[in-house]
């Protein structure tokens, strides 16, 4: 007569493996919370050594007041039309052809009252101390936004790819150091093409 | 006799705890990689507004945080409700947070001291005077890389 064995004991011997199946789960699929924001740089305190004389069609004056309207090279604009406006003037690219500072990948109007070239023009930010902060970032977004979609344009005529991808591969940590090498040097060219002038005049008071 | 030694009937065998030490493990790794440390309470409102056009802060040990916003219903008593610097634990007036930069960049090591990143987490509701004010200060004391802390998203939902 067949004697019954009480209950036969459970194989746990992959247990472990579940585990672990169940580790590299969570392992791939959390992704630790980092911060995001926009990078700056602020303006050192000592003043230029000389003063650089800047024509005055080589400045993009934006200013923000207290009620969030927004002025534009003495233009009333809405924020949303900042980008577009800020692209144009940037890829104006107004000096002559034969000038030293003749753009020739710029596809802007080459109006000769805006301005000569990309690494001539200054986009200059002002506002007001009551001027919102929420406010503030959108315009600062928009004109990042600006010379971004312009590096991508060139990065994507010189390279096939984004810039902002690009840049995004080159600072993170995970990329192996000769295809960072590689990087650095595109990104770096395309940063010289478009590079980011941004001025920030201290505020007003009124 | 053993022959007729009968075993106990209903005896359930012990379950293998072999593996248990692997459910542990698997549990502590996963809560290790989750877990980010504070190392500051909060005593402001921190909204931070949206921006699409951003850069991951990558290396937590190169930066400092500053935040700036209204405090919370507990300190407004004490504080009022017009926005205020918040630095580690307390609240601090825009004159010293130079100092507090330049306390910070000491604790670092010497290789970071000058690749520091400051990162403003300001309420989107707070006004640009406070933060100009902050911006003159970090210019005094040479911390010229900032970063304006925002989420990721439409930048003009923060119009509304």
């Amino acid at each position: 007569m067949a004697r019954r064995a009480g209950a036969p004991e459970v194989n746990a011997g992959s247990m472990a493996d579940i585990a672990f199946l169940l580790l590299i789960f969570f392992l791939v699929t959390t992704t630790i919370e980092t911060d995001a924001g926009l990078d700056r740089m602020l303006p050192p305190i000592e003043p230029p050594d000389q003063d650089v004389v800047i024509k005055q069609k080589n400045i993009f004056q934006v200013n923000i007041n207290k009620n969030g309207q927004l002025l534009a090279d003495d233009e009333l604009i809405e924020i949303s039309d900042l980008r577009e406006k800020a692209m144009a003037f940037l890829d104006n690219g107004g000096a002559p052809q034969g000038s030293p500072d003749y753009c020739s990948y710029c596809k802007g109007s080459r109006d000769a009252s805006s301005s000569d070239s990309p690494a001539k023009a200054i986009i200059s930010l002002k506002n007001d101390r009551e001027t919102k902060y929420s406010t503030y970032i959108t315009v600062q977004n928009e004109l990042v936004g600006a010379y971004n979609d312009l590096r991508d344009r060139e990065a994507q005529r010189l390279y096939g790819k984004n810039f902002v991808e690009m840049e995004a591969e080159y600072l993170n940590p995970e990329t192996s150091d000769e295809a960072k090498e590689e990087l650095k040097e595109k990104v770096q060219r395309i940063q010289e093409l478009f590079p980011q002038k941004l001025s920030e005049a201290e505020t007003t008071t009124n | 006799m053993s022959k007729f030694a009968k075993k106990k009937d209903g005896e359930v065998p012990a379950v293998s705890t072999a593996s248990l030490p692997d459910i542990v493990f698997m549990l502590l790794f996963f809560f290790m990689t989750v877990t980010v440390m504070k190392d500051s309470s909060l005593k402001v409102e921190n909204v931070l507004p949206n921006a699409n056009e951003v850069k991951k802060l990558e290396k937590k040990d190169r930066v400092i945080y500053i935040y700036v916003g209204k405090p919370t219903r507990e300190y407004e008593k004490v504080y009022g409700t017009e926005p205020q610097i918040q630095l580690n634990d307390k609240f601090a007036k825009p004159s010293e947070v130079g100092d507090y930069i330049l306390m910070e960049r000491a604790k670092k090591p010497q290789e970071l001291q000058n690749v520091l990143t400051t990162a403003l987490k300001v309420d989107k509701n707070a006004n640009m005077g406070l933060i100009s004010d902050i911006k003159q200060e970090l210019r005094k004391v040479n911390a010229l890389k900032v970063n304006y802390t925002t989420y990721e998203g439409d930048a003009f939902r923060n119009l509304q």
